[in-house]
């Protein structure tokens, strides 16, 4: 009961976020300079009736918002607009019936251009994260048991170089590289054009692609994630619970799974938790150099066409991941560590 | 030698430390003198504390015994046996033997996991269990038995639940539920608050009564081993200089070290004036210890001799009360 009511409560705050984000992402994209009429067809001889029927089929005729008078009920009818024919009630009202819009460019709905798009992101993102999560702690729990020492210092001097190394180099090198001397495919999903025998080769084709990515990504997050796992570790060894359990004759690998691993794990968890969210997004680098048709792909040619809808969908879907991301690692805070009471706050 | 019921024996136990900056290419010449030559015996059923200001080497010697710390040189017995230099399944075996209770009973315990779990772990470490009644048996005799009564109420409750004299009764549940021989309790009440200390104190002394389990009471207050100790043993300096029963000791001090430290100990009488012998110079540098005497820098009572000759344990009077000084052994008469 009480977890359900604490549950509840962080649906609340997680809802009034999701609230601010979609206001804030409106007049975002709103507020860059350019037109989407013209940004999505480059052409300058477009006539300025032409740009006219655009903006009027996108609606991006009407006011973005009413005056602001009206915001005041007293006054309300004053400006001459009617509020529910501005842009911004128009995207609300649309997206309050589940509707993202249509895309500019495309023409099709937001909705199945971002679920491909976060499918593929999602491919990517988990596969990298999977690995640079179980290498990121076992290479951190074994450089802080083996502090101070030759392991210690080449782990740690590999996971500062790899997570201070810029994303996209490293994605060109390791796209250079593997395409040169491994023929590694370098672009997209699936190579453009070929038929599959059956489902099986399909896999294999998609496999290939994947690898280069995904060794870029993981190499990245994993210095992060080993750097952060070996500095808990290293505070958690010095605790006297450490000293006790090795007084009581429990073996090394006792110690690191047992005391070590479960009392690091918490910091673990906040840092994962937040880089899922955001790696939503933050794939948008490793995306670009590699040509994945992802999220962070669909976002970087939506703003380069000034794509409203398609940003305010993928900035709104990477709001909800984040939050929802955030709210897993709150519950599972309070099941790790059992000092935190859910209902407490 | 070892002809009686000692539990415990060291002889000549040596610690040292690289001192200074140890990198990985670094080499250091220079050594921490943690422990330098000790000599102590540990009777059966005895309480014997140690005493000694905070930097003496009382926690690096427990640590010497528990096997965390592998001495430099010296000899370890256990029940006549040499346990000094032990393989991984003779340490897993002497862990049994001796158990340790720490200061901190706020640090010492995960605070991940309930108090059942804490005392059943070292069962399931040597796998003492045979099924889980048995486990759970032993667990609850060992809190009661550490004065946390009813057991079954503090099975399932976290170390953040409990009072600090709470939490240091689950340190020595965890430690008695080995049925340890030897319990090493390193300042095991200087953490706790005033009130609580006696309780805990009174605990050890009943174990001892109970099960005849040998303590070695670590501590830096003298008051505390004469509340509870058969025997005291002052250390300075990573040497024992002055050793004998409790009484004996804390009435007629024969080293000024025990001297200066008994001075100032409040007495609870006001009309009863005493003079306190402060310490001059310099805080002992384990690093480089002095020549001759190890405590001449700061003593009150040097001679020229301490300067050049580092006294042994010599017999005070009658009895087995001895100090390593001079003026007991050299008769201090060639001042």
């Amino acid at each position: 009961m009480k977890r359900l009511t604490y549950l509840l409560r962080r649906l609340q705050w997680a809802l009034l976020s999701i609230l601010f984000v979609i206001t804030l992402n409106f007049f975002l994209f709103r507020v860059l300079p350019g037109d989407p009429a013209r940004a999505g067809i480059r052409d300058p001889r477009l006539t300025a009736q032409a740009q006219q029927a655009i903006r009027e089929r996108f609606g991006l005729d009407k006011p973005v918002i009413n005056c602001f008078e009206t915001l005041n009920p007293l006054k309300l009818g004053k400006c001459g607009v009617n509020p529910l024919e501005t842009q911004f009630f128009i995207y609300v009202g649309n997206l309050l019936r589940g509707e993202l819009g249509t895309s500019y460019h495309t023409n099709r709905p937001v909705s199945s251009m971002l679920g491909e798009a976060l499918l593929n992101t999602v491919l990517l993102v988990g596969a990298a994260q999977v690995f640079s999560i179980v290498f990121g702690i076992i290479l951190g729990l074994v450089a802080a048991w083996k502090s101070h020492t030759a392991v210690d210092f080449t782990a740690l001097t590999a996971s500062l170089v790899a997570w201070s190394l810029p994303t996209f180099w490293l994605g060109i090198v390791l796209l250079f590289a593997g395409s040169t001397w491994l023929g590694l495919p370098v672009v997209g999903k699936l190579t453009p054009g070929m038929a599959y025998p059956h489902w099986g080769a399909k896999a294999a084709d998609l496999g290939r692609h994947l690898i280069l990515p995904t060794l870029t990504f993981t190499i990245v997050v994993l210095g992060e994630y080993m750097l952060v796992m070996r500095s808990t570790v290293l505070d958690v060894l010095s605790e006297d619970y450490i000293l006790t359990a090795k007084a009581k004759g429990l073996s090394t690998f006792q110690i690191l799974k047992d005391h070590a691993l479960r009392n690091a794990l918490l910091p673990m968890v906040t840092i994962v938790a937040l880089n899922l969210g955001f790696t939503v997004a933050g794939a948008i680098q490793i995306e670009t150099v590699f040509s994945w048709p992802g999220l962070g792909l669909a976002i970087f040619d939506a703003v380069g066409r000034r794509d409203y809808p398609m940003l305010q969908g993928a900035f709104l879907l990477i709001a909800v991941s984040v939050i929802t991301a955030n709210l897993i690692a709150d519950l599972l805070y309070s099941y790790l560590d059992p000092r935190i009471q859910a209902g407490q706050s | 030698m070892s002809e009686t019921a000692a539990v415990l024996e060291l002889r000549n136990l040596r610690k040292l430390f690289p001192a200074g900056r140890s990198g990985i290419w670094a080499r250091t010449s220079e050594f921490v003198h943690a422990l330098d030559g000790v000599d102590l015996r540990l009777e059966k059923g005895e309480i014997l504390a140690l005493a000694g200001e905070s930097g003496c080497g009382k926690s690096t010697l427990a640590l010497t015994l528990m096997g965390l710390e592998k001495p430099t040189q010296g000899t370890i017995w256990f029940e006549g046996e040499d346990v000094t230099r032990q393989s991984r399944a003779g340490r897993q075996r002497l862990c049994r033997q001796i158990q340790m209770v720490f200061q901190d009973p706020y640090e010492s315990l995960n605070p991940l996991m309930t108090i059942g779990e804490i005392v059943a772990e070292p069962l399931d470490v040597h796998r003492l269990a045979q099924n889980r009644e048995e486990r759970r048996g032993r667990v609850e005799k060992a809190l009661e038995e550490a004065g946390l009564k009813p057991a079954h109420i503090f099975m399932n409750r976290l170390p953040h639940e409990l009072s600090g004299g709470q939490r240091q009764r689950v340190v020595i549940a965890a430690a008695l539920v080995l049925e340890p021989e030897v319990l090493l309790a390193d300042e095991p009440v200087s953490m706790l608050d005033v009130s609580i200390r006696a309780e805990i104190l009174n605990l050890l002394a009943e174990l001892r009564e109970r099960r005849g389990i040998s303590v070695l009471l670590i501590t830096h207050d003298l008051a505390t081993s004469a509340y509870l100790a058969d025997r005291v043993a002052v250390m300075y300096l990573g040497r024992i200089v002055e050793l004998g029963e409790t009484q004996a000791v804390l009435e007629s001090p024969a080293h000024p070290y025990t001297q200066a430290l008994l001075s100032v100990i409040p007495v609870p009488n006001p009309r009863k004036r005493r003079e306190r012998i402060i310490l001059q110079g310099q805080p002992p540098n384990p690093v480089h210890v002095p020549a001759g005497c190890r405590f001449h820098p700061r003593c009150p009572k040097v001679m020229e001799r301490c300067r050049v000759e580092d006294p042994v344990l010599a017999a005070v009077g009658a009895g087995s009360h001895q100090a390593a000084c001079w003026l007991v052994s050299g008769g201090g008469s060639d001042e």
